[in-house]
């Protein structure tokens, strides 16, 4: 039966210059069909500043506000502050920047914005590593990944620590609302961002980006691997409010291999550091199932 | 209405008077009492603004440029090393054309920790696009930030403006300040209504990525701007004068020049020691003058020609120190008065880093060092450290 | 757009990027085939450059050849592997 899953009404223009087949493009067609056009998106220099087109050309069909790398959430908090004195307390204020942005060099502003309870919804994209400037290792770069500054060599020198929890630190600062989304789950990612679009406070939505020259993967992979990485319980979809957790879906069906060996970026990989992989993805996800069903939950 | 107030307690009333809208600031010494005075003045309900408590300076210009994208008046104030954490964003505050007001309360810069005054904070920002003023008392503070919004949101101008007090000469010194009420204020500067902004039937990407082929118009562009900012600056110091009866239509204030034989050109509280020197001077029969740096950005030219075609022999006393020729004021001089060398003699005076006190004896002696120049037609030294520890008396 | 005096003031856009034709970009193109077609609209849905059109649905899902870049999510993600993706080539 012909159907549309997702909402019909298109808020990002053809002709961007994102990557054949970019996974933060998608997304960011799935986020803006569930924003819709009373919101304002603020951005600091990452893939977007270059995929949104050359001047006088822009992609995104909402007014957008570009800046300086750190500083998302602080330009959030000016935005908001702005709408409320205005009297303007319909839009949607959307701060919208990639791992390296948040994680890293953007960790302070968007601390400050959460502890300031400010009213925006934080998208990350997360194509784990500094992409836009050609593939280097971020703090949400995985395990053993390889990128151009973990880059192997004589010494072995690949990704020496796991991701930043970042969704654990931001919980510990005080958002409203947390979520993971993947562009491999559009019906799952679209509730979220409405359900987000809703709530008052800080919200941060972690979603996973895949990105074929940066993972290593044929672009027409690119939603394949994003399931993968859920499949095998690498980036599982939960959700957090008020101190509980709930998983989306429970699809933690695959080896981690399977995952692995579909990119590039881990072809390296030896049979221990894939068991290595395999036994902290299993004890995340219990913990996460633990949370989930109540136990450790914040207050 | 006349008060006693400190410098910064005049930044945080000029705030009030503009009916500021969205306030970002984050303390540092000797700003803190302007961000404490206006989360007072909120708290009172005497502003009514948002006051955004943000986590450092570089977010507190940030948080502005997008307030001021959705339309709103914005304020802010900082010194030294905030004002240089602040740095890119001030290079996006006036490429963005976001007219941002902003008192700076000037302080060195480290190692080593020096919280008191000198300009190398502010001149370190010369090249960002901002509006510079510089002022001699409270009173300058607090009307120059109601000027400032003037201009800077004029329509033909657009540019952020930063106004420099000394740190502690002005901002924790008390004097009289002459308070308008804010119904006149209300006559002389008006809302906040710009044609840039945050629109939703129309949605833009504000910023964008542009290639080398516009990059250098926009950047003239922005020129353009800067220099339309010298004819608005004196029409509103003009419409300042009708309003309120003080008088700010200029961008050099000429003190006893016409007829002197040597002038300083002097920028901030020290100014008014260097006219206190003049006078007493002029008592002794020498025919001394100040020009007072009322205006650093848009940079006076015109005016420094013709104070260069009256007077012959000028200093130029300057509060930072650049590595390269000199103070900031100075090398700016210099190049402006190019054309009317070699019958015009510039020289520099290095003096008062760190909040070393610059006194009326050291001015006095400034200005015998200048007519000396100016009788034997050269002098030795291009430029010079006043009263530096170097094991001579000459000063 | 001749001289400094016709831009805006402020790098604001004035325009979408429709009127880019990254469909130049492509090497291979996706081709549909409409007897294998459920009109399930994955293909639609997972398009990262709003490539595939379906105006009603119902329709079945067309190829914006201007503009698809020739990524291949959509024959990837067919459920039926009603598209396949040929080289710019070898069609005449």
């Amino acid at each position: 039966m012909p159907r549309f899953t997702i909402p019909k009404d298109e808020y990002l223009s053809k002709g961007h210059s994102g990557c054949a087949g970019c996974g933060a493009t998608l997304l960011a067609r799935f986020c803006l069909k569930a924003l819709g056009p009373k919101t304002i998106i603020n951005s600091p220099a990452c893939c977007w500043s270059v995929v949104q087109g050359v001047w006088p050309r822009a992609a995104l069909k909402v007014p957008v506000i570009d800046h300086a790398f750190e500083c998302t959430g602080a330009v959030s908090s000016g935005i908001r502050a702005a709408l409320d004195i205005k009297g303007m307390d319909d839009i949607t204020v959307v701060g919208w920047a990639g791992d390296g942005g948040t994680v890293d060099i953007g960790l302070q502003s968007l601390s400050g914005a959460i502890d300031r309870r400010t009213d925006f919804l934080y998208i990350m994209y997360d194509n784990e590593a500094y992409m836009n400037t050609g593939i280097q290792c971020s703090g949400c770069t995985p395990l053993y990944a390889w990128t151009n500054t973990t880059p192997g060599g004589v010494r072995q020198e690949w990704k020496d620590v796991g991701k930043k929890r970042i969704m654990d630190m931001l919980v510990a600062n005080g958002i409203a609302y947390g979520a993971t989304v993947s562009i491999a789950y559009p019906e799952d990612l679209v509730a979220k961002v409405k359900k987000a679009k809703s709530i008052r406070g800080p919200k941060f939505i972690h979603a996973l980006s895949s990105c074929p020259p940066g993972w290593k993967i044929p672009s027409a992979k690119s939603v394949e691997v994003a399931r993968l990485a859920t499949q095998a319980g690498v980036f599982p979809l939960f959700e957090y409010e008020n101190g509980a957790y709930t998983l989306s879906k429970d699809v933690k069906t695959k080896p981690v291999e399977e995952y692995l060996m579909s990119q590039g970026r881990f072809k390296h990989l030896t049979p221990a550091m894939i068991a290595d992989i395999q036994t902290k993805v299993d004890e995340e996800y219990a913990v996460l199932k633990a949370k989930c069903q109540g136990a450790g939950a914040s207050a | 209405m006349l008060d006693l107030m400190t410098g910064n307690a005049a930044a945080a009333k000029g705030a009030m008077l503009a009916r500021v809208e969205v306030i970002a600031a984050y303390p540092i010494t000797p700003q803190t009492s302007i961000s404490e005075k206006l989360a007072e003045m909120v708290a009172n309900n005497e502003i009514a603004a948002k006051y955004i408590k943000v986590e450092s300076e570089h977010s507190a210009m940030a948080a502005l440029i997008g307030a001021s994208y959705v339309g709103a008046r914005t304020f802010t104030a900082t010194s030294s090393q905030g004002l240089a954490l602040m740095h890119e964003n001030l290079y996006w505050a006036a490429g963005a054309r976001r007219p941002i007001v902003m008192p700076v309360v000037s302080r060195a810069l480290g190692p080593p920790w020096n919280i008191w005054t000198d300009h190398m904070d502010v001149m370190g920002e010369r090249d960002t696009g901002w509006m510079q003023f510089f002022c001699e008392n409270n009173q300058e503070t607090l009307d120059l930030i109601l000027i400032a919004y003037r201009v800077a949101e004029d329509k033909e101008v657009m540019l952020p403006a930063m106004i420099i007090e000394d740190g502690f000469i002005l901002s924790h010194t008390f004097e009289k300040v002459d308070v308008p009420a804010i119904e006149e204020v209300d006559f002389f500067l008006h809302p906040f209504n710009p044609d840039v902004k945050v629109n939703f039937r129309k949605p833009r990407r504000y910023g964008s990525l542009v290639m080398p082929d516009w990059a250098m118009e926009f950047r003239y562009n922005n020129y353009l701007a800067m220099e339309k900012a010298k004819k608005k600056f004196l029409e509103a110091g003009v419409a300042f004068k009708k309003a309120f009866g003080r008088d700010y239509g200029d961008l050099v204030e000429l003190y006893r020049c016409e007829d002197a034989d040597v002038a300083l050109i002097v920028a901030g509280s020290a100014a008014g020691t260097a006219k206190v020197a003049a006078d007493r001077m002029r008592e002794r029969g020498r025919k001394v003058g100040v020009a007072k740096l009322r205006v650093f950005r848009p940079f006076p030219t015109e005016e420094m020609l013709r104070l260069g075609e009256v007077v012959r022999t000028i200093g130029v006393f300057d509060r930072s120190y650049t590595y390269g020729q000199g103070g900031a004021i100075y090398g700016e001089v210099r190049n402006a008065l190019f054309p009317l060398a070699p019958d015009v003699r510039v020289k520099g005076y290095i003096g008062g880093l760190g909040g070393r006190d610059v006194t009326e004896a050291e001015f006095e002696k400034m200005y015998d060092d200048l007519l000396m120049i100016a009788r034997n037609g050269s002098m030795q030294k291009d430029v010079e450290w006043v009263a530096l520890k170097d094991g001579s008396w000459r000063w | 757009m001749e001289t400094y005096r016709d831009l805006p003031q402020s790098t604001y856009s004035l325009q979408t990027t429709e009127s880019v034709r990254t469909g130049t970009w492509r090497t291979f193109r996706p081709v549909i085939d409409t007897k294998k077609c459920t009109r399930c609209y994955t293909c639609w849905k997972f398009c990262p450059d709003l490539s595939v059109d379906v105006k009603e649905e119902g329709d079945f899902p067309k190829v914006d050849l201007d503009h698809c870049k020739g990524c291949g999510i959509c024959a990837n993600e067919c459920p039926t592997g009603a598209i396949t993706m040929l080289r710019e080539d070898t069609i005449c």
